[in-house]
């Protein structure tokens, strides 16, 4: 399936991803479940996250999602800061080697979560309204895979914030009623605003920027979910823009894909981090 | 690539490529092996060698080597496991060549039912988002992802092995889903993966191995999704030892 064929379906887009996964009766309840059982890991890694302050590893992150939990509301947007303080949630215990959701890799998880979910609360939604969307997500993610390889080694972060925001926007529009095509679009749309970030990880821990980096591009693709609701659309169509983000990956240097080699990671204070991990 | 394995897995952090991943492919290694490893060595290539300790890339490795899955809340603790179990670890690096920037190679090592020394050797991939691709093992360049039952057997290179081996799984009634083989030379030593959709019998497996031009057989559970409560492993690994 492509993603014109999933834009072009009637109806909510979870539905063709769905069909096209050629499931019997009993396979389609079991992955069901297993998405119930994802956004429940989800739910408790946020949990989590949201009171803790237990430093990373490195000590570099750990209390970005509950210092912001807990900050006053300083721009009187109590959906912003939920997004953001829930993404954060999830990969601060990520990078506590907590447990959490790949959505798609462990570095972005906390994007779609943060988006979904984050929405989901901020409007006090039932969890059997995430659940459609978040099959969505898994399905553009899963032709996204199709056409690159979801990792920052071989496609910059690009490949793997840039995936998850496409999948959380999709996820986000159909929850809030966009078809297929708004669905798709925004996907598309997120994925395009994001290419060219490299993976450029201090010390090559999954610390900096991952933590915040979640949190802007859960905000990115609540963003573009609203874009697409108000009937924006993507001039260049989807599946090119996915073409022209594995085209810019191919293009990156080893030094901007999860070396810890370029990037912030090769600024002298990020030299001199690694450094003293190393130790 | 199923549509859990995209939000998914259910996995200890940092990393779904350099952790879920790396842990995989231990436990692929694990299960090859068969036996309970004494002594475990890993050579790191490209990015897994840049950053193996930031993502937990070493604490993963060990784990899977000890039978973890990559949920498992030890992985943390995972060298402090490996003292307790016995289980002797070391790294490298090395450029292992033109493969996946994140590459492996695992050997392990210990002693079978009979204290006899044994080893094995795989080299695979962590592609992404957990996703796993083994490409050698014991200098076979075959393949297979975890992602399926595997059965793994070593052969003498002779007309009708590969059609013998396949009979039997067809009466098993199990579906082949890939196949892959390699010899190290016309009519010597060969390796055959055969990625099946549930796993052959033990009694199916157990005739194959009594065959005079089958040296070795495993049945290597589907470890994409195996986690950490133990259910999926236990009942998958029908243990073949000769």
């Amino acid at each position: 399936m492509t993603l014109a064929d999933l834009a072009a379906a009637r109806g909510p887009a979870s539905a063709a991803v769905l069909a096209d996964q050629g499931l019997s009766e009993g396979e389609r309840t079991a992955l069901l479940n297993g998405m119930r059982g994802r956004l429940g890991e989800m739910r408790d890694s946020i949990a989590r996250g949201l009171s803790s302050d237990a430093k990373s590893r490195t000590g570099m992150v750990g209390w970005n999602a509950k210092g912001l939990w807990d900050a006053p509301d300083a721009l009187s947007s109590p959906l912003l800061k939920r997004v953001q303080a829930y993404a954060m949630a999830v990969n601060e215990e990520n990078a506590r080697m907590g447990r959490i959701v790949a959505a798609p890799t462990a570095g972005s998880a906390g994007t779609v979560p943060g988006a979904l979910i984050g929405v989901g609360d901020h409007l006090d939604l039932d969890d059997d309204a995430l659940l459609l969307p978040l099959v969505l997500a898994a399905g553009i993610g899963e032709v996204i895979s199709k056409t690159m390889f979801i990792a920052g080694s071989t496609g910059g972060c690009q490949a793997e914030i840039g995936s998850s925001a496409a999948m959380a926007a999709a996820a986000v529009t159909e929850m809030l009623g966009g078809d297929a095509e708004a669905s798709v679009h925004a996907a598309a749309m997120a994925l395009m605003n994001t290419i060219g970030l490299v993976c450029d990880p201090v010390g090559g821990y999954v610390e900096v920027p991952c933590v915040s980096r979640n949190a802007f591009f859960a905000v990115h693709a609540v963003s573009s979910a609203q874009l697409a609701l108000a009937g924006l659309r993507s001039v260049i169509p989807p599946d090119e823009v996915v073409q022209a983000m594995a085209s810019v990956g191919r293009m990156l240097p080893p030094e901007l894909r999860e070396t810890g080699e370029g990037g912030i990671a090769d600024t002298p204070t990020g030299r001199r981090i690694a450094l003293e991990m190393a130790r | 690539m199923s549509l859990l394995d995209v939000i998914g897995p259910v996995m200890v952090g940092p990393s779904s490529s350099h952790t879920a991943g790396a842990c995989r492919l231990a436990l692929l290694a694990r299960h090859a092996f068969g036996y309970e490893p004494s002594r475990a060595r890993f050579v790191l290539h490209g990015s897994f060698a840049k950053t193996a300790r930031g993502h937990g890339t070493d604490l993963a490795l060990v784990a899977g080597a000890l039978g973890a899955a990559p949920d498992d809340a030890r992985i943390p603790m995972a060298f402090a496991e490996a003292e307790r179990a016995g289980l002797a670890v070391s790294f490298e690096t090395a450029d292992l060549g033109d493969v996946h920037p994140n590459s492996v190679r695992i050997e392990v090592h210990g002693p079978d039912a009979a204290g006899a020394e044994r080893t094995l050797t795989l080299q695979g991939s962590s592609l992404g988002g957990g996703i796993v691709r083994v490409f050698e093992l014991d200098g076979f360049r075959i393949e297979f992802s975890g992602a399926a039952p595997t059965l793994l057997v070593r052969h003498v290179d002779t007309p009708g092995v590969i059609a013998r081996v396949t009979r039997v799984i067809a009466d098993d009634e199990v579906n082949v889903a890939a196949l892959y083989c390699a010899r190290k030379r016309r009519g010597g030593e060969a390796m055959m993966a055969v990625e099946c959709d549930r796993a052959i019998t033990p009694v199916a497996a157990a005739y194959l191995l009594h065959l005079s031009a089958i040296t070795w057989l495993r049945q290597v559970p589907a470890v994409m999704s195996a986690s950490s409560d133990g259910s999926h492993i236990a009942s998958a690994t029908a243990e073949v030892v000769p």
